[in-house]
């Protein structure tokens, strides 16, 4: 398999406070990679310097063997990357349709815009019934759908999932589970930023774990399981 | 009954035009955190437009588009000359630099047209009037009206039915993400300024069709009082610019039709007072923002 994005001493700061310091790993075509560690770990701060939304301080990202490390965010949609923002945020004041055509906005192609539709409506048809609604009106459940959903519609090689199933009811997040094994198995490769650590290495194939904008370890998601730099990870110390 | 009908058609008119206004500074705060004070001054740049067809002879069918296409490309060419450069900046800084702008644009229009207020050649048919079941209607209230009605319903359909109107709603509400989607930062602001470009210049030939004059300062009172309906109806929502306007302009015209002589020189900060306390119910006026709490560009 070869590497669809790969990262070299990637950090970022904010002012003073150095959130990722100097990581490097990569993500395989057709894998989900899982982004494990605590709250501030440097996790988030990684996706958000992918797509731009952060400025990277050193380093460099290559997604398709095209070096895009300081490219702004509104360039990676089209190229085939995209984030799902962590808490969804789902533009509220526009009608599921619309945030729906606005995940589709880099596309100039008329039939792939078309063939998103229908992919889209046919993994969420409660989004069809709801088309019309406002977003904001949406369950929380509905609202992580629409949010995927509208990152789905640029059609992205390579789709990064900021918290998908925080502050979910546990019914649903098996959904969000099972969506992402889904989307895998249509060929969408996956970057998940995850609190809920069991499920994340349920679907993913490999987990980095972060402390302190560090990498701390890696490896095969059933390996990680078990591992004592998981654990101390989340509950800090060596 | 008929002063109260008539008084309601001339605060129709007044609030319509402080709609276009508050709507035009609404369109570019939702979009970019900028409270943009030298929109006054693309209206003055309108009127003056107006003026000097006037003087040129060309009909003034033809001069009002004209304005207000000069409108606009004032107000694109004042985004990428004066705010492009300070758009990450904090709102502060943005706020200065858009009194730079103004202040800049009144002095050119002070040294290179006039200090003094300038003619400009209305139709005759402007300051007619018509009888509607005992009512006399200046013609340029109906055009006022009119004017604002076809802008309201335009910006509307622009709105909701444009991918580019679709983009600008949700730049507003959360730049961030909208970015995500492949939408330009420079696509939506300079389309927000375009848009408040041409808000300004048909403000501007309503305003100057009520007073057929233009002055270096002309676009300054009506900006400031826009800011208020703004504010009033929830700074950088759009349904609240239009409600916020259409509210101040009924305030003013009524205190200024029904309060009692005696009380006339306090007309404005009693009508201000109304504004303060509508504000103490609504804080964040008659019709949020939906972007109130994400972060701005």
């Amino acid at each position: 398999m070869t590497s669809l994005l790969s990262v070299q001493s990637l950090a970022v700061r904010y002012g003073p406070i150095e959130a990722v310091r100097g990581i490097d790993f990569d993500i395989k075509e057709g894998e989900i990679v899982a982004f494990l560690g605590a709250n501030g770990a440097g996790k988030s701060s990684t996706l958000n310097a992918l797509v731009g939304l952060v400025p990277v301080a050193s380093g460099t990202v290559t997604f398709e063997g095209q070096a895009i490390t300081d490219w702004p965010p509104e360039m990676l949609a089209p190229a085939g990357m995209t984030l799902s923002p962590e808490g969804r945020r789902v533009f509220g004041a526009l009608s599921v349709a619309e945030n729906l055509a606005m995940g589709a906005y880099a596309i100039k192609n008329k039939n792939a815009i078309e063939a998103a539709w229908e992919r889209v409506y046919s993994l969420f048809p409660i989004l069809y019934e709801r088309r019309d609604q406002y977003a904001g009106t949406l369950s929380g459940g509905q609202q992580q759908m629409l949010a995927v959903g509208r990152a789905l519609m640029s059609g992205p090689k390579l789709l990064l999932l900021d918290e998908p199933s925080l502050g979910l009811a546990p019914k649903i997040i098996g959904q969000v589970f099972d969506l992402i094994s889904l989307l895998r198995d249509q060929g969408v490769t996956l970057a998940v930023v995850e609190q809920n650590v069991a499920m994340a290495l349920e679907v993913a194939d490999r987990g980095y774990v972060f402390a302190s904008g560090e990498i701390v370890a890696s490896g095969p998601a059933s390996e990680l399981a078990h591992s004592d730099a998981l654990k101390s990870a989340y509950l800090g110390g060596e | 009954m008929d002063l109260l009908l008539q008084q309601t058609v001339n605060a129709f008119a007044l609030g319509g035009t402080y709609a276009l206004l508050a709507l035009g500074l609404a369109v570019v705060f939702s979009i970019m955190g900028l409270i943009n004070f030298a929109h006054g001054e693309l209206m003055t740049i309108s009127g003056y437009t107006l003026m000097y067809c006037g003087i040129a002879g060309i009909s003034f069918l033809l001069a009002v588009p004209v304005a207000i296409a000069v409108a606009m490309i004032a107000a694109v060419l004042m985004e990428r000359i004066a705010f492009r450069p300070v758009r990450n900046s904090s709102a502060a800084t943005m706020l200065v630099t858009s009194f730079a702008v103004s202040m800049i644009l009144q002095v050119l229009f002070q040294n290179f047209i006039s200090t003094r207020s300038q003619p400009v050649i209305l139709p005759q048919v402007l300051s007619d009037s018509i009888t509607l079941g005992g009512l006399v209607i200046g013609l340029n209230k109906i055009a006022a009206i009119v004017a604002t009605v076809v802008m309201l319903v335009f910006l509307d359909i622009f709105m909701k039915r444009q991918k580019t109107g679709i983009a600008m709603r949700a730049a507003a509400e959360d730049f961030n993400v909208a970015r995500l989607m492949g939408i330009r930062a420079n696509t939506v602001i300079a389309g927000a300024f375009a848009l408040s470009g041409m808000l300004a210049g048909v403000a501007a030939v309503l305003w100057v069709s009520q007073r057929s004059s233009v002055d270096p300062h002309m676009g300054f009172l009506p900006v400031v009082k826009a800011f208020i309906a703004a504010i009033l109806g929830g700074l950088g929502s759009l349904r609240g610019a239009v409600a916020g306007g259409f509210l101040l302009g009924f305030i003013e015209i009524y205190l200024a039709a029904f309060l009692p002589p005696e009380m006339q020189e306090f007309r404005e900060p009693i009508g201000l007072s109304i504004v303060v306390v509508v504000l103490l119910f609504r804080p964040n006026g008659l019709i949020p923002a939906a972007s109130l709490k994400s972060e701005k560009v």
